[in-house]
Parts: structure tokens; sequence; C-alpha cells
């Protein structure tokens, strides 16, 4: 047994493609695709990636076939913006990668949009067993600013916990409003000040002299972005979320809305550019000047206006939480299949990872099947695939667990 | 004041005795007050119940773990009147329809920070922390509360008719917590609990030493808070000492025939010292905030070497590894459903830590939120947790676990006598859910405090807002 997970784990570390074949009968899938919902279904996996979906399907000889028993099925969840694997202890600076801070005056040095985070990404972070064995088989790395307001790149990443973990283009981030005024001279006006000055010396370099925001590498990497390369903004403001789109549709970039307490005041301004929002929909609180008007409908209504909505929590490792999200939404008017989306198609929509987050034909098997409704806090995962693998549904909770119950049954025996 | 009072009836001739006799040991007494309430006292008092109200026919958790399928439940006079089946509705009785529906005490939350660090969190708010000397025990979290936080609504809407403001946990000793009814009041009076006695905050671990250390100032390691309230309650025994030499003075003063004689003076009270010494006699309920397995066994010796008990070790991410001595003990566990990670002594975290912790005979477990969000939800995490529990094997009921939201929370801050549970003459204090409080799903249809409707889903226009929401 212990072997047999030993070799589970050593498979998935290495990377190793010798997905054996899949077939799951019965469950109710969920595939967050157009077919929606489908009873008493069967999804066969082959070479790691979903072969059919459908009633009564053949298990192909030699394939591992579970019974579903009718339990839902989901594809792997979206863990949201994280750190997860460049940050283990928040409050412990060895353990952390997550931001760049030089300790200088922001023009010196920290404007450096060529920071790619990704680099950073340890697939044996403890954090990742923790969060994958709750049905989370992707996050969206994302670096944190303090000092400046481009926080740098990210990318998607599996938590299959291989070497190779990217599965998704580069994307930047952004911090706007209240939380970015000290990287900003103390007002919002300058982010845009700032802004205009990074993009015209990528547009026309002989202007960076000194005092330049941008390293030549800095510039060669913001360029990317200004034909059509997808920025995050974190932003919650309303009147700060409409100066956001306007100025990534002025220059170029595909804007996505992180935070967006205010969003659902200009929900239609962002159906109609197009414009996603990554919301955390426990938000209801004037936290401060840029969200008095924080409610808990805010997923409901901007997936009423036509807004995509996907969901984060805001910690790292409580990335596992964000399917409590998507259920609180639905507990407060969002459609159930628009909030599961938010935890699977939306995200890899707004990511551009088109081989995950349904579960259709072609794409990439990472599943989840669940002891019941997949949004509800009394379900869990029962098992987990990523790749069509096995993920062993274990991690250092779970060890800790186990030591401590046998202690806490030995003594009860006594 | 106090010495003032005393010199004041001596001087008459009067006998003082009837306020010595308010003296429970040798601390200095509050100071009566000149007319009607004692200052910083409740003024809170639940307005008159109209009309009786039976619940009739829900699924009911009574807090003290049992459930009533079928359950009704009479209000009257602002107190529980009866739990059972098939109850009659009194003349003029509001009855309410609860088929498919739960109800369950109301929620009590033994670790709050509103008020006291705000909605809006600005500058100007940050009240929670007197982060100015390791041991501040003079400081009551009460006097940093702001009644006009949002987030009390928000909790009301989340069933939470009961909870503690605790200050931070910069300090080792942060100052005394107020229990208050989650009420809407003009100022901390009105919501405070009557009768509730006031916690005493204390923190273990990493925020001390770091908040002293990076100040280049003790202290700065784990032996250096042990030190620290050491030291502390070393000095308030002290300070305890003079007290009673004073009150022995007195005494033979007062017997004295001398008419020469002169009444002795009194020490000096030390609000700081008042404090401590009044945790050490059982008037303030010590409230431990506690990470570590092993810092919890410390705190446990520190609370024997100066003759106190800790009602709560709270956040107690490591709890789950002492859960038999938490038992043996009579200590609670006031615990989140799953945080972990955001600094090392929060590393060893189990979702399982509340449902070990209620395992043993005598236990004690409660879901608490340290969070303007998770007080809203404190239902979820206990459902949760319960999961949890109940996937390890464990024999967990939602009657059961209800009680790591209510019943065992009022008992962490003395007020199980008054509410918690459901039970004839308690305070009515009373959630009706939607369904089972065990959801995601689940929200409060109607939330009671004292018999008083205080929430009503179905009616949004008439909820309470506080003046910042305007």
């Amino acid at each position: 047994m212990r072997m047999a997970a030993m070799l589970v784990a050593a498979a998935l570390a290495a990377g190793a493609a010798q997905a054996q074949d899949l077939l799951i009968r019965g469950a109710r899938v969920h595939t967050a695709g157009s077919a929606g919902t489908l009873e008493d279904a069967d999804v066969l996996v082959r070479g790691g990636r979903i072969a059919d979906v459908g009633r009564g399907l053949a298990a192909p000889t030699g394939a591992t076939v579970i019974d579903a028993k009718g339990r839902p099925l989901t594809p792997g969840l979206f863990g949201g913006l994280t750190q997860i694997g460049v940050e283990e202890v928040e409050l412990e600076p060895s353990t952390v990668d997550a931001e760049l801070e030089f300790k200088q005056p922001a023009w010196m040095h920290e404007w450096r949009p060529e920071f790619d985070v990704t680099r950073a990404f340890n697939p044996r972070s403890a954090v990742i067993p923790v969060t994958r064995v709750e049905g989370m088989t992707w996050t969206m790395l994302a670096p944190t600013a303090q000092h400046s307001m481009i926080a740098g790149q990210g990318a998607a990443v599996s938590l299959a916990g291989r070497w190779e973990s990217v599965i998704g283009g580069r994307t930047l981030f952004v911090n706007l409003g209240s939380a970015a005024l000290e990287a900003s001279g103390g007002s919002r006006a300058a982010q845009y000040m700032l802004l205009d000055q990074a993009i015209r010396e990528v547009r026309e370099p002989a202007t960076a002299g000194e005092g330049a925001l941008l390293q030549p590498e800095g510039r060669a990497a913001l360029k990317d972005y200004l034909a059509g390369g997808r920025v995050v903004f974190r932003v919650e403001r309303a009147a700060d979320i409409r100066a956001a789109i306007d100025y990534a549709r002025r220059h170029g970039m595909k804007p996505v809305i992180a935070g967006g307490n205010e969003a659902w005041l200009v929900a239609r301004e962002l159906a109609a550019a197009d414009v996603p929002v990554i919301l955390n929909a426990l938000d209801n609180l004037p936290g401060d000047f840029d969200r008095l008007t924080a409610r808990l409908d805010n997923a409901k209504l901007l997936n009423e206006a036509g807004v995509r909505v996907a969901f984060s929590w805001t910690d790292t490792h409580q990335a596992r939480k964000n399917r409590q999200l998507a259920g609180n939404a639905a507990a407060h008017g969002m459609a159930w299949e628009a909030a599961l989306a938010g935890l699977t198609s939306a995200p890899a929509k707004i990511f551009g990872i088109a081989d995950r987050g349904t579960i259709e034909k072609g794409k990439a098997a990472d599943l989840v099947l669940w002891s019941g409704d997949p949004l509800e806090v009394t379900t869990v995962a029962e098992q987990v695939w990523v790749d069509g693998q096995p993920v062993e549904m274990k991690s250092r909770q779970t060890e800790l667990r186990d030591r401590y119950l046998e202690r806490l049954r030995s003594r009860q025996a006594q | 004041m106090v010495e003032a009072l005393l010199a004041a009836l001596v001087a008459a001739g009067v006998s003082a005795c009837a306020v010595q006799a308010q003296q429970p040991a040798a601390v200095p007494p509050e100071v009566p007050a000149p007319a009607g309430r004692a200052p910083y006292s409740s003024a809170y008092a639940a307005p008159a119940q109209p009309a009786p109200i039976l619940i009739r026919n829900a699924t009911v958790l009574t807090g003290t773990g049992s459930r009533i399928d079928g359950g009704d439940i009479l209000i009257e006079s602002n107190r529980i009147a009866a739990v059972g089946r098939g109850l009659e509705a009194p003349a003029g009785a509001t009855v309410i329809d609860a088929a498919g529906r739960w109800v369950t005490p109301g929620l009590i939350d033994v670790h709050s920070h509103l008020g006291v660090y705000p909605s809006p969190q600005l500058n100007a708010h940050s009240d929670g922390n007197e982060a100015t000397d390791p041991v501040t025990a003079g400081v009551w979290a009460e006097h940093s509360v702001w009644p006009q936080d949002p987030g009390f609504q928000r909790a009301l809407e989340g069933g939470v008719t009961s909870l503690q403001i605790l200050p931070g946990s910069a300090n080792l000793i942060g100052g005394r917590g107020v229990t208050v009814k989650n009420v809407w009041g003009r100022s901390y009076q009105d919501m405070k609990f009557p009768g509730a006695p006031q916690g005493l905050k204390m923190a273990c671990g990493e925020n001390p030493k770091r908040v002293y250390g990076g100040r280049q100032k003790a202290p700065s390691t784990r032996m250096g808070n042990v030190a620290g309230y050491r030291q502390a309650f070393a000095d308030a025994q002290d300070y305890r000492e003079q007290w009673k030499e004073y009150e022995a003075k007195l005494a033979v003063f007062k017997a004295g025939s001398k008419s020469d004689a002169t009444a002795p003076k009194p020490p000096k009270r030390d609000l700081r010292l008042e404090t401590l010494a009044a945790a050490m006699n059982g008037e303030l309920l010590v409230h431990n905030h506690c990470y570590r397995a092993d810092e919890m066994g410390i705190m446990l010796d520190l609370a024997r070497e100066f003759g106190f008990r800790i009602s709560a070790f709270h956040h107690g991410v490591e709890a789950y590894k002492l859960a038999d001595r938490l038992a043996a003990e009579g200590v609670c566990g006031a615990l989140w459903a799953d945080w972990w990670g955001f600094k090392l002594e929060a590393w060893d975290s189990v979702q399982e830590n509340l449902a070990i912790v209620d395992a043993p005979a005598g236990s004690c477990a409660i879901v608490h939120s340290d969070s303007s969000e998770g007080i809203q939800r404190l239902n979820q995490e206990a459902a949760k947790a319960m999961t949890r529990g109940v996937r390890a094997g464990l024999d967990i009921p939602p009657e059961r676990a209800i009680r790591w939201v209510t019943a065992n929370a009022a008992k962490a801050l003395g007020i199980l006598g008054q509410t918690g549970t459901l039970e004839t003459g308690k305070m009515a204090d009373v959630v009706l859910w939607n369904g089972t409080p065990f959801s995601v799903y689940a929200l409060p249809d109607i939330v009671f405090i004292d018999g008083v409707l205080r929430y009503d889903r179905a009616r949004p226009d008439a909820k309470p807002r506080s003046d910042f929401e305007l």
C-alpha cells in the first residue's frame, strides 16, 4: 500500500506520462461546459486526456474502473490568485518569493514588469498537497507588491507537483487604488501618470533616460502586454475600475479585474467591454473607502449582467476555501452552474487555459469525485485526478491527523 | 475614589460593612455609582416583548446536546418559556410555522475584534492593540468599541447574538475583554451583557516577541514571554498583599475604641495590577491566545503557579495534540475550522482539530472567528469541522456540533446560566434558520435577542444599519 503510494508520488513528481486508462462510471457529471450536468454518466480517460463522456462507455482493457455511485464529478477546481509554491510561511521571509522588494525608492528599482514569479515556483511546497486533496488542481500564481504598482508576471500552474508545472501564458499584475497609494506618491492620479511614463518608455525607448521607471528588460516585458496581453488590475472602487478598463483598452491590454468589490456598480460597462472579474464572494464590509458598497450578491449581479466571474480567496494557505466562496455566492442568489463555472470554466477562459476547466472530450483529465454537492461545506473531495493520474489523498495535515487520532484512540481504549 | 468613599463613610461613623460586603476578595472594590448604574456597567435592558411567540414544528437543536424533530419553542417576557412538542399557543401569541426549518440558540463568538478593529479599517480605527508595553492589563477593550461598526449588523445576519470583544495579541497581557449582546447601541454600555464577567486577554508565542523584540525590547524570545507573565503576576501578588494588609488594619481601626486613631491610608490603585489580581481571584476569565501545544502546557503551569484558571485557549492550532489534557483541566479550546500557515506557530494545523478536542469526556470545543468575515458564518465553520470529524470516525451529530458555537462558547464566557441553550428561563436568544445550519446554503430567517426580533431576512428594508452606512 505504502509502496504503491510512493510510486504514485514518484510518478507525479517525475511527470511520467504513463497514465493508465481510467473509466469513471455512473457519476453526476458537472461538465462546466455546454453539456451542463449529466446524470449517471461515464467519463473515459486515456493518455491523461478525456477521451469520452457519455452513458454506457466500455472500459478499455487494463483500465482502472471507478464506480462513482451517482456522486458528483467536476473538473479540477481553480485555487484562485495565490502564492502557492512561492510562499510557505507568510511571516517567514526566507520562505517567501512572492514579492520583489529592493527597499529602494520605487522609481529606482522596483518597476520590474520582467519580474516573473513562476521562476521561483517550488512544486514540492507543502501547501500543494494540502490544497490538492481538497479538489484544487490548478492556481494562478500571482506576484504581490507593496512598493510598486507593478507586481510583475505570473502564470497558471498545475498543482500536480511536477517540476514543469506552468500550464498557461504569462499575465501581468498591476495594483491600483488605495492599496497602491504608497507606491504612487500618495495619489491615485499619479498611478496613471506613472503608467503613462512607463508606456512611453516602451514605445519611445529614447525617452528612457535617467530616472526611467523601466530597465531594458522591463521595456521588453511590458511591450508584449501592449499588444493584447492579459493584465490583472487589482482594484476595488467603481470609479477606479472604469478608469482601469479605459486605460487598458487605450493601450492595447486585455484587462481582468481582481477584487472588484464595487464591480456590481459598473456591471454593464464590464459586460459591454467583455472584462471578467475575479472576486471574493464573502466581501461585504466597507473595509476601506474604496469599497463602501461591497455586497454579498456582487457575483450574482455581475453574472446576471453578463460578466464572466471567477472566485479567489485572499490567502494562499486557504486556497481550498475558494469552494466555500462559490457556495456562498450561490446561497446569495448566483445561479448554481455559474457559481461552479467560477471555479472551473470561467477562470480557465479568463487565463486562456484552453485544455482545462471543463469535462469535455480532448481536455486534460483534471477531475474530482465528491462526496456530495461540490459547493457544500459538508462535502469533501474523495478522489482527485490530475492529468488522468490519481492523486495520493494525503498531505502533511492528514499525516498529523492520523498520528494524533491514533493516540486518541489508544488512550480511549485504555 | 474608593479611598475617598471609605474615608467619608468612616468619618460619618457609618459602618463600611456594606461596602466591604461587595468585595469578594482583597481587590479594590468597584466604585459604586452616585446614583443608579455603576460606571462602565451594562445599560442594556431588553425592550418588553409585546406578545408571546410560538415557533412551531421546527427541527430544534437545543444546545444541550438534544435534537427535537417537530419541536416548538415558546418565548414569553423575553425568556424561553417552554421547549418541546405540541405546545399550546397562549392567547395573543404570534405563531411562526417553522416546518422544514431549524431552530438553534443564538450563536456566540468568544473571539471578536468588532468595534475595536472596525470597518472601515483606517488608521483612526486601529484601537485593538495598546502595543506600547508588553503588559497593559489596565486597558479595557470596551473603551475602544465603536458601536457603529457595520460588522455587528453583518454578524447578526449570521445569527450571532452575543460576542466577546477582546484586545489584540500584540501584548503578553493585552487587557480586559468585554461580552456584549449584538444589539445596536449609541455606546457600548447599551450593548454590554448584563452581569457577564470580563475577560483577560493574554498572548503566547510569536506576536508579543515579534512586536517587542523588533524594538530591541523585552520580550524578544519565548522565555522572555514567560518571564514577562510571571513578573506581572508576581507584582500583582504583592499588590494583593498590600490591599489585604490595608483591610486588616482597617478592620482593627474600625473595631478599636481610640477616638484619636487615624484611619489607615489605602494603597494607591494600580489599574494594571488590579486587573491581574482580579484574574487571580477568579473574577475575570482568562482568554489565552496560544497556538502551540507545548506553550499551552507552559501556560497551564503558569496558571497553577499563580492560582488562576484559564477559561479558554484561543486559536490553538495544535490543541488536538493535548486534547486529553485540556478536557481533564476543564479548559476550552476556541478554534478555527481550518486556518493555517500564516506563521510558523500555525503550521501544524489539521482540519480535525475541533473534532479531536471535542472527543474526550469533559471537553469544551468552541468555534471562534477572530474575523469580521468568519463571525458571519460560524455555522459554516462548525459544519466544516463536524464533517472532518465524522469522516475521521468520530460521532458528532449536529446536536453536538451546535454546542461549539452556542453552549460551549457561553461556558467559556461565564454566561451559560443566562444564554447559550434553549432551556426554560434563559434569555430568549434564538435563531430560526432556513434549513439545517450545517450548510453553505444556510441563512438565518429570523434572529431574536431576548425575545425581541432583531433581524428578519424577509424584511431587508427593516434591518438596522449603522450610521456609517447611511
